[in-house]
């Protein structure tokens, strides 16, 4: 094992029937990563996370975590990780705090004083003693964070955590994982069909698709070496057209509308975009990169076709 | 381990649905036997009228014991009933709650947390068949007194007032150990399904079909009728026998023993292995 690598799976899958689930999945989450796992609904996720939880026994291969192997030596394994599978489901006719001491006695212990840190961590100070039921949804999605963090594991898993919160919620879940990540020196295995939420906060990522790796990497990197839709806006235009067609070599693609040019290019090929353009007397108001994660997670899963 | 088994009880002994039964008793125990006081003797009169016949009764027979028996005999057949509300709820009911999420994935072997949910199985039973016993027994002595038992049976028998009191200790013991058998049956259902109510049904409908198979008087069934446990369930009123037939109450205690054995590791084997998708 890498001395650095604390989350591994070795060729897991999981077949219900004769349909894969997961399939040969090889993950590899570093210290520290915020690791985005990205894919469609469907695509496999939450059957990967339970497996990696122990919800869920492989049908193949097998997950190591911190060196050990989730198998065999479940409990020290599990020992530094914490985790929301899906929904945060909680004990309703208890109070957050009671859940909290259910969850403490099968983590080792919780003192009250870091349940009630844990609860204003997520923001729900004040809310402690009330019973679960009459928390919203977003309250139950904080109160999950809270519930993964209790025994300050140094792996924490989420699964979708800013599903069903509304854009102030998500952005307090963001802003969380960030500070988790950042000032708590936590790593982070977050899963997620939003694109943008992994885009704005991870590090690494892993795309999954029909149950099979598409990609794993640095999302910066990844991002890079796709190709970039950037939005050219400027006068006069048949300057940016001549300066477009001198750049064929550059440029796959361009398209025009009212004035504005969709332009291909790759990422890194954007400055020297921006200098021909220049050169060639163009008065550059404005170069928009429009490739976002999206239309990379698009570029590589669409068109795959289902052979299982 | 002992952390594990108190937030056990504090989750059942926290749910609403676990008073059911402490409930149901708390109001039928007190109406019968304020009934019966009210009524008087005329319960006994109606039980032994062909038996005065030929003999002739001397003093009040209808006291306190009389009445705890009565009742412990009408309500045997519902109390299982009450137990598999609980019972059938311990694992099915994490499943429901989707709370399996919560507890399945901390650093605690699986088997640590079933053994944790049949202790709280065991006690919740333990305690229910005492407080049916305490507030039975209690109450109709109060209300009625004590004195020499009689049995009713095949035929009649007078027990001594010296010996009802232990009869009963013992009979409510046997009374613990045949509900967990029931208990266990329900953890059993309750390990496979992922709704609470099925472990509950499941329960019954094996205990009527047992039920059905034990006293159908046919002699096709005689082969398993002794491997049935509901012909077993009934062994407290066995102490209300003279002599007390102490080879068959412990053949009962050793069949009942078994399946409440059988149930537990079977209800184990499942849930260590089963896959969590609710």
């Amino acid at each position: 094992m890498i001395a650095n690598s604390i989350l591994r799976t070795y060729n897991l899958g999981k077949q219900y029937k004769k349909r894969w689930a997961v399939r040969s999945l090889n993950l590899e989450v570093y210290r520290g990563d915020v690791f985005g796992f990205l894919g469609p609904n469907g695509a496999g996720k939450s059957t990967t996370i339970r497996m990696l939880l122990s919800l869920i026994k492989p049908g193949t291969g097998e997950v190591e975590l911190f060196g050990h192997r989730l198998h065999s030596h479940r409990e020290q394994a599990l020992r530094s990780v914490g985790g929301i599978v899906e929904k945060p489901d909680f004990y309703l006719y208890l109070s957050a705090v009671k859940n909290l001491e259910v969850v403490g006695a099968l983590s080792g212990g919780a003192t009250r004083a870091r349940i009630m840190e844990v609860l204003e961590l997520v923001g729900l100070k004040g809310r402690e003693f009330d019973a679960v039921k009459t928390f919203s949804h977003g309250m139950k999605q904080r109160l999950g964070i809270a519930q993964a963090l209790l025994a300050d594991p140094e792996l924490v898993i989420l699964d979708e955590p800013t599903n069903g919160l509304d854009p102030q919620g998500m952005k307090e879940v963001r802003q969380l994982i960030l500070h988790l990540a950042r000032d708590r020196k936590k790593t982070i295995f977050l899963s997620s069909h939003l694109l943008n939420e992994i885009e704005l906060v991870a590090t690494r990522m892993a795309i999954i698709n029909r149950g099979e790796l598409v990609v794993q990497g640095d999302v910066q990197q990844l991002l890079s070496q796709s190709e970039q839709s950037v939005v050219v806006e400027g006068s006069p235009a048949t300057a940016i057209r001549k300066v477009l067609k001198s750049l064929r070599r550059l440029v796959s693609s361009s398209s025009e509308k009212d004035g504005i040019f969709d332009v291909e290019v790759q990422v890194k090929d954007i400055p020297a975009l921006n200098k021909a353009l220049v050169r060639g007397g163009v008065n550059v108001r404005a170069l928009i990169p429009k490739r976002s994660l999206e239309q990379y997670f698009l570029s590589l899963t669409e068109g795959q076709t289902s052979d299982r | 381990m002992g952390k594990l088994i108190y937030y056990e009880l504090l989750k059942t002994f926290l749910k609403k649905r676990t008073y059911l039964g402490f409930l149901i008793v708390a109001i039928i125990v007190p109406l019968v036997e304020v009934a019966m006081k009210l009524e008087g003797g005329r319960f006994l009169q109606l039980a032994t009228r062909r038996l005065q016949e030929d003999f002739f009764f001397v003093g009040s027979l209808f006291n306190g014991w009389f009445v705890s028996y009565q009742i412990m005999n009408s309500l045997w057949v519902h109390i299982p009933l009450l137990i598999s509300f609980v019972a059938g709820d311990q694992l099915a009911g994490e499943a429901t709650a989707g709370t399996y999420r919560l507890l399945l994935i901390r650093p605690v072997s699986r088997t640590r947390i079933f053994l944790a949910k049949v202790a709280t199985t065991l006690l919740y039973t333990l305690l229910f068949v005492v407080f049916l016993g305490v507030i039975s027994i209690g109450l109709a002595l109060a209300l009625l007194g004590g004195g020499d038992m009689i049995v009713i049976e095949r035929g009649i028998l007078v027990l001594e007032e010296s010996s009802v009191a232990w009869r009963f200790l013992l009979a409510y013991l046997f009374a613990v150990w045949s509900m967990m058998t029931v208990a266990s049956i329900a953890l059993f259902f309750s390990s496979f399904v992922e709704n609470a109510i099925g472990p509950i049904v499941a329960t019954i409908g094996v205990l009527i079909v047992f039920m059905v198979l034990t006293v159908l008087p046919l002699e096709i069934f005689d082969p398993i009728r002794d491997g049935l446990f509901t012909k077993h369930m009934i062994l407290w009123q066995k102490v209300f026998n003279d002599p007390i037939p102490w080879d068959e109450i412990w053949k009962s205690v050793t069949v009942l023993g078994i399946y409440t054995g059988v149930s537990c590791v079977a209800a184990w084997a499942i849930f260590v292995r089963r896959d969590i998708l609710s």
